[in-house]
């Protein structure tokens, strides 16, 4: 089993159960088929679909409409049109932390891909140890929260034992989240730090799904590890990791902790990124409606690359699927 | 990167040379991602055991400069403002285990309500025949599109109408009663057990509530189990949501505590003995947790490919 399970498997469509069951019916199964189980599965999906309503349709909707109103949370919402659209296109803010988020994404995505890759790839050609794969899982279990503290304290420009190698190896100090060019990279790396883990073991997953004597047949003909990684090993994958990147990318444009622990946005909104300055927006001048038009963007934004994302990589299916 | 290089001369042909450059090479570099892994865990622990005049001192001594608990004790406010003060942390108060309980709390109740009824309705979705299944499942699917963040500002508002603003149960309900993805996750796994267990349970008289319970559940504990603690994990880490919603100590959870024990401290002169002792209780809970499921998480971790 891997991670297929994100795009329903052929093997068990939608409607799965049927096919083993309808042979096999018994008797009482049989006579209470005219109105199936309808009863006892309304009973059993009423909480999630109470939840579901309640904390994901419902705000998604509303979500929508209070990007139309001028909303402060204290008086009621005041339907006023596109005016938070139209201030949205001409605030620079807003595109500054559109730009700043985007090569956070990029640095962070770029990063985190090839790394992940070659530790999946790496713990799948030199060993099966479950104890490496956990060790690679460490950092997953920290908070974003910690994983900021324990990045900002490394990388202090003072006392930091990142700085102070940097220094014995006779190059200048740098403030690296102090910094308007650092910053950025910096809350990048900090965050593959803490999430590549988690995706190298879903690529390793992916990995797994490919048959073993591929590689053995490719051996015997004499190809090369670096042949077999480009001509097996990415071709059969590129399923698995299309969808890999998809979350990660929604993932990562999500940023938000990291950045609340160790630079606030600063300096100067080098790292205000988007779900920084939308929070702020909401809690910092309560300006809800106006919040929720960024939201809006960012729905649209992680739509659209979700959409194409998806067209692209389904034009280099394989076989595998 | 040059990891991916990876192991360049592993031909097969002669079995008995186990020994290679490229192997060398990839082990090497394999090694040296464990260590960065790794290396921050001992840095944060040989802080912590630190003082913070020791730390100025020899900022880079591999081994605790000064080994002293004073920074576990001010992180659990077992110091004295001024003993703390005295030692470079923030006067200010920290209920830490305060923030411990809470996040327990809401992880443990978060993680229960949420799996048992993502289960029930993975159950209906999986096994029970009804009408319209195909189309509810389909509308649940496109929930796992819906990012995290649209959710956050209206659902912010709704526990505001709820008025659960700065409380558990108001971090806690949004999460309370399902994701898509745990529903997605347990579905697949009661499909793929046997309809034939079933089919013997119903023959031998036993309802479709007791084959959940009895039958069901039990046989998909490992996922249920890793699903558990996938879960625990991310609600005890959350931090966005529970700072939107709690404002004082009575709701106060690890992560937000954390976060403003560092907007605390001194700006000159942070207290990262007391800071880095904070993390690593935070962070303790779930490397224990981890630990002991390692290997079942590690195996069935492919499954959870949308999280």
């Amino acid at each position: 089993m891997t991670i297929a399970s994100s795009s329903p498997p052929s093997r068990l469509p939608l409607g799965g159960a049927e096919g083993a069951g309808t042979k096999q019916r018994t008797r009482r199964a049989a006579t209470r088929d005219d109105q199936g189980d309808g009863r006892l599965a309304a009973v059993f999906l009423a909480p999630a679909l109470l939840g579901f309503a309640v904390f994901l349709l419902w705000p998604t909707l509303r979500g929508v409409y209070l990007s139309f109103t001028r909303f402060n949370l204290l008086t009621p919402a005041e339907w006023v049109g596109l005016d938070n659209h139209v201030r949205m296109v001409h605030d620079p803010i807003f595109w500054d932390s559109l730009t700043v988020t985007v090569e956070y994404v990029i640095i962070n995505i770029g990063v985190q891909t090839v790394a992940a890759l070659a530790i999946a790839v790496l713990l799948q050609r030199l060993t099966q140890s479950a104890v490496l794969r956990g060790i690679v899982l460490t950092p997953y279990l920290m908070s974003n929260v910690v994983a900021g503290l324990v990045w900002l304290w490394i990388l202090d420009t003072q006392l930091g034992i990142g700085n102070e190698i940097i220094n014995a190896l006779g190059v200048d100090r740098i403030a690296f989240l102090n910094d308007e060019t650092w910053a950025i990279p910096t809350i990048a790396l900090i965050n593959v730090w803490r999430h590549v883990g988690y995706t190298a073991l879903l690529l390793f997953a992916g990995l797994q799904a490919i048959p073993g004597d591929m590689y053995e047949a490719a051996k015997v003909d004499g190809a090369s590890e670096w042949r077999m990684f480009w001509r097996i090993t990415m071709p059969l994958l590129r399923p698995v990791l299309a969808v890999v990147l998809i979350m990660t990318v929604i993932g990562s444009f999500q940023v938000f902790d990291t950045v609340a622990v160790t630079t606030a946005g600063g300096p100067a909104n080098a790292t205000n990124v988007l779900q920084y300055y939308i929070y702020g927006s909401a809690f910092g001048r309560f300006q809800f409606g106006y919040a929720s038009a960024m939201s809006v963007a960012l729905l649209v934004v992680l739509s659209a690359i979700t959409v194409l994302q998806y067209r692209l990589t389904r034009a280099g299916q394989t076989d595998l699927g | 990167m040059a990891a991916v290089t990876a192991p360049t001369t592993t031909t097969v042909r002669p079995p008995r040379r186990r020994f290679s450059p490229g192997r060398a090479a990839a082990w090497t570099v394999l090694g040296l991602i464990v260590l960065i892994t790794l290396l921050p865990f001992y840095w944060i622990l040989r802080t912590a055991l630190s003082t913070n005049a020791g730390l100025n001192a020899s900022p880079a001594d591999p081994l605790p400069v000064d080994l002293s608990t004073s920074g576990f004790e001010r992180a659990l406010g077992l110091q004295s403002a001024q003993e703390a003060v005295a030692q470079g942390g923030a006067g200010g108060g920290l209920d830490f285990w305060r923030y411990l309980l809470n996040s327990v709390i809401v992880s443990t109740l978060i993680t229960g309500c949420q799996i048992f009824f993502s289960a029930m309705a993975a159950y209906a979705f999986a096994r029970l025949r009804w009408r319209g299944r195909d189309k509810v499942f389909a509308l649940f699917l496109a929930g796992l599109m819906v990012p995290t963040i649209f959710t956050l500002l209206p659902n912010f508002v709704l526990i505001k109408e709820l008025h659960l603003v700065d409380s558990l149960l108001g971090i806690a309900l949004p999460s309370l009663f399902m994701t898509p993805f745990a529903v997605f996750f347990l579905r697949q796994f009661f499909m793929n057990i046997p309809q034939e267990v079933e089919e013997a349970a119903l023959l031998d008289g036993a309802g479709k509530v007791r084959i959940f319970f009895r039958v069901i559940l039990p046989m998909a504990s490992t996922p249920v189990i890793t699903l558990s603690v996938l879960t625990y994990i991310t609600s005890w880490n959350d931090y966005f949501w529970p700072l939107m919603v709690s404002y004082s100590d009575s709701s106060r959870v690890l992560t937000v505590a954390l976060a403003i024990f560092r907007a605390q401290t001194p700006a000159t002169g942070v207290d990262w003995s007391g800071l880095t002792a904070a993390t690593l209780i935070a962070a303790l809970p779930m490397l224990v947790l981890f630990a002991c499921f390692a290997r079942r998480i590690v195996s069935t971790i492919g499954f959870t490919g949308i999280k």
